[in-house]
């Protein structure tokens, strides 16, 4: 189907280099959260981004802060990109007082209400018809809000994806989704376990959405495309989804070493990695090399700051325990 | 007062608090325009409209998953699932996503929303539309628990399931739909957590929850006419739980008997007996003794479904044979 593309505000060079920022810094951030892992640090599991970060970063410059972001067990970089800062994170990855959620989420649940991410879910799938949810509340409540919702390949052969396609579609609610094909269902290559070659985008225009492909590591291109979505959202004109493209570096979580990817596979996308290529573009549009070192500087401080400040957050404490099972605060079942 | 059946008691119940509050709102299948399979949903879509009382498709964990994300960001929304037992195909929005996230987020989110069914047998329909659920929404934390038995308890326990800030299962007998009782005119607000004395005894006490009620009720006028004098109490709230009125009811006659329509397993008796045993054992004067459904998929033909699911008959004559054992 085809509607009308609002017009989209273009990034000038400040908002680039501040696209380019938030690319390192999701980069950098991965990178130290899986050194820490080796360190024994980061406990239980983990699923990186590393490779996808134009996806996280171009889709959160295109949301108002009063957006919302539904995130997967794969969630570190869409949390990190609607401004919720390092330290709380990690230290919520290495299990720390100071954490996200004080160390009862974890790294598959990174929540942050107050920076619009309404949680990052860990069972494929069902978080589209919750994202859903949100979308019904803000038209009913007639605010301009827009759920943004965030998966996996893997995430379109189960059933909650297509109960929430359909539904957005016919209450022509405000969410965007934004399909990651990263082209591998955890160990298993999607087109094996697919009947469509687009798992997302194939399935969406069948429920009537708007249905968009994009190139994943090309932040730009990203930016361009969700902007588009979320101002149609906003306006009333109902769902998109938009496939992004994309690969991850490593494999599917932290006990994964990926080795199943055939190596001139992992080469080719290697070459394609979203942050050098973004680099390149903006000495071409005219940033200075120093500006970039200067950033990247920047970045790393900031990664060893949080690294510092999470380390030295404390053991979650036993009052913690028993603590907002109810909304009064406790956990009592009986009188 | 006016007489009202327990399926006009649902309609009435959420009205009541629609008018009240205009962030509560309703979903499900065919609750609108047709009102309600049950036709316990009748005229809400007439008086509310199509923005606040919502058909969907045939779209569970769409249901329920539209219904928590529209709790976090602000809306009441009340859900049903038509047969309690299509919970097990959006089990997970319920228990993975609803009950867990406020724990998980460390507080950040609330979910004010309540999810209503049709639960448990006595319509004949078979094993896929018949069971008694109540027993896994129990034990999952982070889960209210709430099953009414009389009209006025339909409309004064939702009330006070939709004003909860936390996600309620309402469990409705359908058994129960057609019957029938005086209920008070104006407001009606219960509260959640309370068991009702229904009937005092001093020889035996007999809990039950649902549509157990009437027949614990029935029963122990039975009993009592065979010189066995029943204390009747209506659970109402399995979560919370209000062991305050159970013990005490129970340390009251020091015999209990628990009669349940879930299968045997892991019934609510059995956590029950559970506490029981740890804080008045010694208050007991003989074994306590569930009678429930036995641990089977309920049959659809009625002599089946009435041999399988409590009959006041059995009940008389388990008691009376447990307490002149």
């Amino acid at each position: 189907m085809t509607t009308t593309t609002p017009a989209v505000s273009p990034l000038d060079l400040d908002d680039k280099l501040a696209l380019y920022r938030m690319q390192l810094a999701l980069r950098l951030f991965e990178q130290r959260a899986y050194d820490m892992f080796l360190e024994n640090l980061v406990k239980g599991t983990s699923h990186l981004s590393l490779g996808q970060e134009a996806i996280a970063a171009g889709v959160a410059a295109a949301m108002k802060p009063t957006d919302w972001t539904f995130a997967t067990y794969r969630g570190h970089a869409h949390t990190l990109a609607r401004g919720v800062p390092m330290t709380p994170v990690l230290a919520e990855l290495l299990g720390r007082s100071n954490g996200l959620m004080a160390g009862k989420g974890g790294s598959m649940h990174l929540t942050s209400v107050e920076h619009g991410v309404m949680g990052s879910y860990a069972i494929i799938g069902a978080h589209l018809p919750i994202a859903c949810g949100a979308a019904w509340s803000a038209q009913f409540r007639g605010t301009d809000q827009v759920a943004v919702c965030f998966f996996g390949d893997g995430s379109t052969n189960i059933g909650a994806f297509h109960e929430a396609l359909n539904f957005a579609a016919i209450w022509k609610l405000p969410v965007v989704f934004v399909c990651e094909n990263n082209l591998w269902m955890e160990y298993t290559r999607t087109t094996e376990v697919t009947a469509v070659e687009n798992p997302a985008a194939d399935r969406a225009s069948a429920y009537g959405l708007e249905s968009i492909m994009v190139d994943g590591n090309d932040a730009d291109a990203v930016y361009e495309v969700a902007a588009a979505a979320i101002a149609r959202a906003r306006a009333g004109e109902g769902p998109s989804m938009i496939e992004a493209k994309t690969y991850r570096h490593g494999g599917h979580s932290r006990a994964d070493p990926g080795k199943y990817r055939p190596d001139s596979e992992v080469a080719e996308w290697l070459a394609k990695d979203p942050i050098p290529r973004y680099h390149t573009r903006l000495l071409e549009l005219g940033a200075s090399e120093d500006q970039l070192v200067e950033i990247e500087r920047d970045v790393v401080r900031e990664v060893d700051l949080a690294t510092e400040q999470a380390k030295a957050g404390g053991v979650p404490g036993e009052d913690l325990l028993m603590k907002d099972v109810w909304a009064d605060g406790g956990s009592s079942w009986r009188n | 007062m006016a007489q009202l059946t327990f399926r006009e008691a649902i309609a009435r119940g959420i009205a009541q608090e629609m008018r009240r509050d205009e962030s509560v709102v309703f979903l499900g299948e065919d609750i609108g325009a047709a009102g309600g399979v049950f036709k316990g949903t009748v005229g809400l879509l007439e008086e509310f409209g199509g923005v606040r009382v919502r058909d969907t498709p045939i779209s569970e964990q769409a249901i329920l998953g539209a219904a928590m994300g529209a709790a976090m960001t602000g809306l009441k929304p009340i859900a049903e699932i038509m047969f309690a037992d299509f919970f097990a195909v959006c089990w997970d929005i319920v228990v993975n996503e609803i009950a867990k996230s406020r724990y998980m987020t460390n507080g950040q989110m609330t979910f004010p929303l309540v999810i209503r069914s049709g639960n448990g047998g006595g319509l004949r329909f078979g094993a896929q539309h018949s069971q008694s659920v109540e027993n896994w929404a129990m034990m999952v934390p982070g889960l209210k628990v709430v099953v009414p038995s009389t009209p006025e308890d339909v409309i004064g326990l939702m009330a006070a399931s939709i004003r909860d800030p936390d996600p309620v299962i309402f469990l409705e007998a359908k058994a129960l739909y057609s019957t029938k009782t005086e209920v008070p005119d104006g407001e009606i607000v219960d509260s959640l957590g309370t068991a009702k004395v229904l009937r005092s005894g001093s020889n035996a006490t007999l809990v039950a929850l649902g549509a157990m009620v009437p027949k614990a009720m029935k029963a122990a006028e039975e009993l009592a006419g065979q010189g066995i004098d029943c204390t009747v109490v209506d659970v109402r709230s399995l979560v919370p739980l209000d062991t305050q009125t159970l013990l005490r009811e129970i340390s009251a006659t020091g015999r209990l008997f628990t009669i349940e329509e879930n299968p045997r397993l892991c019934g609510w008796g059995g956590e029950l007996s559970s506490i029981v045993s740890e804080e008045i054992f010694y208050d007991l004067d003989g074994p306590i003794v569930r009678i429930t459904t036995p641990h089977i998929p309920l049959p659809a033909a009625d002599a089946l479904e009435d041999m399988a699911i409590p009959s006041v008959e059995r009940i008389v004559s388990t008691v009376n044979k447990s307490m002149n054992s």
